[in-house]
């Protein structure tokens, strides 16, 4: 019986630790990311003030750590604005949609590898809430969800605007799915495993998949196996990373929240908490996602070069703590991309719709759907003989020539403007 | 009407990959972060930023010495050497502000004041700086120059009573000027 306590106990712990002390202080984090950094490429300081107001109590100076608790006081305030609810709104699904938002992008934090193994009082814990073996597949499968919440939000409001911003936002959303899960499946092949923790290790001792420059832990060059992966590799990441902006609604593709067309877009109706929810959710969306990204194609919490093994060992006394290094070099990691997010956000401009179809269903559909094959090709060529895979490869370029010669043709011929 | 036919630009491959684009972007936006870090920001010295962009960081830093002569401030009242008020409450700013900001309530100099010829002087002198638009054309038409606008910008007050300078303080502010025509001096 008290074993079953102990694991009970020890679950919780890493529920509440990696949901709400890892991952849910990122989601302010990344706010101010996002403000400081659009600040500095924009000439601008940003917030910088706040801060603990010693002034008020007789000091000299403030104390404003770089603005940092500007989260903290933007959160404030929208707890303690009105909650407003219309009068022409649709209650129920009105109330249920932020949540739906929100939820889903912390339920898939469960899978997502922090660490490998700490050894605590004689106690070998992985760093990862649920270790479970189908773990993109749940991640995929949980954060779909969040398309209700944002679908919901866009009907319930009960108004034109957010009606088609929740609109826009299932279409996008269910059609960057399709390219999200087919240009992952390469991955999937090159590793065999669908085990997140698992992938990471063989990242760990094999290089990763876009740096695959060490074997074994020794530094080495890659195998020809390996080297000629990272052309389906690179594709994938392209096209997942880019799906990923879509999924997340980050900007090329905001176009369910679009200000300059739709006011606010799905949480136009939205005040104070609830508001606050859709804008949490969609940053921890872009948490989550920046997460996934790395797990799968920059060795998540490896550090990579073949350190990890010492690393990994590094102990105090009996406890094997070097796991917690780990994490600090996965949050590095994931500080970093998202860093990337917010460079990309504020350099390019937003898409037209047609566009972000276009690229969706033409585009990235086809070439993550030729990518499966070309990864199949390259992973199966050494069990076959040379006549099969020159077949193979002649057959490939064939198709891929199709697709390209019909998305040429399937393209209107430019009109005539007049001016 | 003429009517012009314009055709979409033709783009090369490059241009139609869009790839390209994509990375000059991040160039220009990261080195501008850089620049911005750094305090090398295009402007950043003309504008006295304080470091970090071209944001000059108000409380700490001021435009006081940056700002013109021209520059119109909050309007005040001056005294001259003798430290007499110059305002002998002709009411004309009163009538001159375009929004009705001054009020003056006139009064007369008690005979056994030294300065007693010049007859009035203003009892009450409120200027309400909510109203006032700083345009200047009470200085303009003052006979007497009496009303200057100085450079205070920093007008703030938590109330609305707060925001009405009253003559006390616009003596305060406006101080003593000297070098103007002293018309009233005995000797002139």
């Amino acid at each position: 019986m008290p074993e079953m306590f102990i694991t009970l106990a020890i679950i919780i712990i890493k529920v509440i630790t990696f949901t709400f002390i890892v991952v849910l202080p990122l989601v302010p984090l990344s706010v101010y990311f996002e403000r400081r950094f659009s600040a500095i490429i924009q000439d601008r300081v940003g917030p910088n003030r706040v801060g603990i107001p010693l002034t008020l109590f007789g000091a000299k100076k403030d104390f404003h750590f770089f603005g940092l608790i500007q989260p903290i006081a933007d959160g404030l305030k929208l707890f303690l604005k009105e909650d407003f609810t219309p009068d022409h709104v649709r209650k129920a699904f009105y109330w249920l949609a932020p949540a739906l938002t929100v939820v889903p992008a912390l339920i898939t934090v469960c899978v997502v590898p922090f660490g490998p193994n700490v050894t605590l009082f004689g106690h070998t814990e992985k760093l990862v809430i649920a270790d479970i073996d189908v773990g993109p597949l749940f991640v995929f499968a949980i954060s779909s969800l969040t398309v209700y919440g944002i679908t919901l939000a866009g009907w319930a409001s009960n108004s034109k605007f957010p009606f088609i911003g929740g609109v826009r936002s299932t279409a996008q959303m269910i059609s960057y799915e399709i390219c999200l899960g087919l240009s992952i499946i390469p991955v999937l092949l090159y590793y065999g495993d669908l085990n997140l923790s698992n992938i990471v290790n063989e990242q760990a001792t094999n290089g990763w998949l876009l740096l695959p420059f060490w074997t074994d832990g020794k530094l080495s060059l890659p195998s020809a196996e390996a080297a000629l992966f990272l052309i389906p590799a690179i594709i994938a990441f392209f096209i997942f990373t880019i799906s990923i902006f879509a999924e997340t609604n980050r900007m090329p593709f905001d176009l369910p929240e679009c200000e300059t067309e739709l006011v606010g877009g799905y949480h136009t109706e939205y005040s104070s908490m609830k508001f606050a929810m859709f804008f949490m959710g969609e940053y921890a969306a872009m948490v989550i996602g920046s997460a996934l990204i790395i797990t799968l194609f920059l060795g998540g919490w490896s550090v990579g070069f073949g350190l990890d093994a010492a690393i990994a060992n590094f102990s105090i006394g009996d406890f094997k703590i070097g796991g917690f290094i780990h994490v600090g070099v996965f949050l590095t990691k994931l500080i970093a991309f998202i860093l990337f997010f917010i460079l990309v956000r504020w350099t390019v401009p937003r898409f037209r719709y047609d566009q972000l179809m276009k690229l969706g269903w033409v585009i990235f559909f086809e070439a993550a759907l030729i990518n499966v094959f070309l990864a199949a090709l390259i992973i199966a060529a050494p069990e076959f003989t040379g006549t099969i895979i020159t077949t193979g490869s002649v057959l490939l370029l064939a198709v891929t020539a199709a697709v390209i010669w019909v998305a040429k043709i399937s393209e209107p011929p430019a009109k005539i403007l007049r001016a | 009407m003429a009517t012009i036919k314009v055709t979409r630009p033709k783009l090369d491959a490059g241009e139609k990959i869009y790839l390209g684009a994509l990375f000059k972007g991040f160039f220009l936006t990261l080195s501008h972060a850089i620049k911005t870090l750094r305090g090398k920001s295009a402007g950043a010295e003309g504008l006295a930023s304080s470091g970090l962009g071209v944001t000059m960081q108000f409380p700490e830093q001021r435009w006081d010495d940056h700002m013109p002569e021209y520059y119109r401030g909050a309007p005040t009242l001056v005294t001259d050497e003798q430290g007499r008020e110059r305002c002998v409450s002709c009411q004309l700013c009163e009538f001159i502000c375009p929004p009705k900001a001054i009020k003056i309530t006139p009064s007369e100099i008690p005979s056994n004041d030294p300065w007693a010829k010049v007859e009035k002087r203003p009892l009450e002198f409120d200027i309400d700086m909510i109203r006032c638009i700083y345009c200047g054309m009470c200085e303009e038409v003052c006979p007497e120059q009496a009303i200057y606008l100085r450079k205070d910008y920093l007008i703030t007050g938590t109330s609305r009573d707060q925001m009405v300078h009253n003559k006390k303080k616009l003596y305060e502010v406006g101080g003593v000027r000297v070098g103007l025509v002293n018309k009233w001096n005995e000797l002139k």
